[in-house]
């Protein structure tokens, strides 16, 4: 028996609970505005240091802090339990990309450091990889061709 | 479709069960009637496969020491669980010299195997069988969905993998309890899509199996003391109730779903309830199984279900079929 029944994919799509969207965007905005505001008091206090860092290695610095503080996180089996409550709010910053490569990482040790740790790593953070090069590829070609236009 | 119900008569009855569950399980309602429990979900191995391997062989052990029995009494195992080329039970099997045949129909793993073996019984050459199933929390996240430290959200539709396993011993002269009827499933798609809703996937499958059982042995849903499907969830409950309505053998209150019952949904964050190979297996042997040795439940047909779901399957685009068969057993 293998049609699809347009009567009983109504009935489901009726039928099952949803995902309370306002709830959820609530708690993704007030958590990833708070990552945000932590990642700018990083930036804050390098800018502060006696030993004048430029703006680059500021920012570089910030980022490096965020991902390592994710890492541990993760690590310690802490940051599943904050995205479970935050969704997007810690998908979307630097942070969530931390943890999706840590993530697979932890899970796939188990299957040896070649073989398992390195070829799954970016198991599910691969795509944003591919993406962002390739759109960075893209752009850098249009710099090039436009580039009196910016100057 | 060709007649597909059973009957065995009191041929082939239950002589001992066993389960075996982890923390979440234990601290659920029906923690107290589970044989045997651990809290730490690795159980001191290395990794979870490692974890469920080492509780399916606990398992099996606790049942042969259970039943008195030793290894050289049991004609057969057929035993399955939720890992690729079910991994799990294979090494499980390499621990005992018992003649083994795997099974794999999703979460409906635990109906395969009881079927098989009833009707291996009923034939006349084979005495004793074990039927068991393993599924393990970690695993099966792992198999079909996120890394564990992934901080991704569940969807409310999502359910929870029964971290446990559960045997049962079917023999052909010995228990109170006998396996009297199986109606086999045949894979029913209604076009579901979405991996998350397992209970959706399943709920066709289990009504058209629970149809044709009813329609097939003659009785009414009335005729049993409870009708247990195994994992549809809560949501997914609701749906079996709405489909058997609509074909004219509606279902009251003698219903319930094995994954509803193990959890405590308001309190363990779990979704719509508990889903896995060891769902029913656990529920059914640990809890069903000793009320109806107590005489609470006389008779109970147990309706596993299953969504035979492929994460490259999915990925393809296709839907995901459902399987659900049924298993009557009554206090003889």
């Amino acid at each position: 028996m293998s049609e699809p029944n347009k009567r009983y994919l109504e009935l489901v799509s009726k039928k099952m609970p949803k995902s309370r969207h306002l709830t959820t965007m609530f708690r993704a905005f007030w958590t990833g505005g708070t990552i945000c505001m932590i990642g700018q008091a990083f930036t804050d206090l390098y800018s502060s240091l006696p030993a004048a860092l430029p703006e680059e290695d500021v920012s570089a610095l910030t980022t490096i802090t965020l991902i390592l503080i994710t890492a541990v996180l993760t690590g310690i089996g802490v940051y599943d339990k904050i995205g479970a409550y935050a969704g997007a709010g810690s998908i979307v910053p630097i942070t969530g990309f931390a943890n999706s490569v840590v993530s697979p990482a932890i899970e796939h040790k188990r299957e040896g450091v070649v073989l398992g740790l390195c070829s799954n790593m970016f198991s599910v953070a691969g795509p944003v990889i591919v993406f962002g090069i390739s759109s960075s590829v893209v752009v850098g070609i249009i710099v090039l061709i436009f580039k009196g236009a910016f100057v | 479709m060709r007649r597909s119900t059973y009957e065995f008569g009191s041929d082939v009855r239950i002589e001992e069960t066993a389960t075996i569950v982890g923390p979440r399980e234990k601290d659920g309602p029906l923690g107290k009637y589970f044989d045997k429990d651990f809290r730490d979900d690795l159980l001191g191995q290395k990794s979870h496969e490692k974890a469920e391997i080492k509780m399916h062989v606990t398992l099996l052990r606790y049942l042969l020491n259970k039943s008195k029995h030793d290894q050289n009494d049991i004609d057969l195992c057929i035993s399955g669980d939720l890992l690729d080329e079910i991994m799990g039970t294979c090494l499980t099997m390499r621990e005992f010299d018992i003649p083994f045949m795997g099974a794999y129909n999703a979460c409906a793993t635990f109906a395969e195997s009881l079927i098989t073996a009833a009707m291996l019984i009923s034939g006349g050459k084979f005495r004793r069988i074990i039927s068991s199933t393993s599924s393990h929390f970690s695993t099966a996240e792992r198999q079909y969905r996120y890394p564990l430290e992934l901080g991704n959200q569940r969807t409310p539709l999502a359910q929870w993998t029964v971290t446990g396993a559960g045997a049962t011993m079917l023999n052909d002269s010995l228990g109170t309890v006998a396996l009297t009827s199986c109606t086999i499933g045949r894979v029913v798609d209604f076009g579901v899509t979405d991996s998350n809703d397992m209970g959706a996937c399943m709920a066709p499958a289990a009504s058209d199996t629970m149809q044709r059982h009813f329609e097939e042995r003659g009785v009414d849903p009335d005729y049993y003391d409870l009708i247990l499907t195994g994992d549809l969830g809560d949501a997914g409950s609701r749906l079996l109730k709405i489909l058997m309505r609509e074909k004219g053998t509606p279902i009251g209150d003698n219903y319930n779903d094995c994954g509803v019952l193990i959890f405590n949904r308001a309190a363990q964050d779990v979704g719509q309830g508990g889903s896995g190979a060891a769902c029913s297996s656990t529920v059914f042997n640990g809890y069903v199984y000793k009320k109806m040795l107590r005489g609470e439940y006389k008779k109970v047909l147990l309706v596993p279900t299953g969504a035979l779901c492929s994460k490259t399957s999915v990925l393809q685009g296709e839907s995901i079929p459902g399987i659900a068969h049924a298993v009557s057993f009554e206090v003889i």
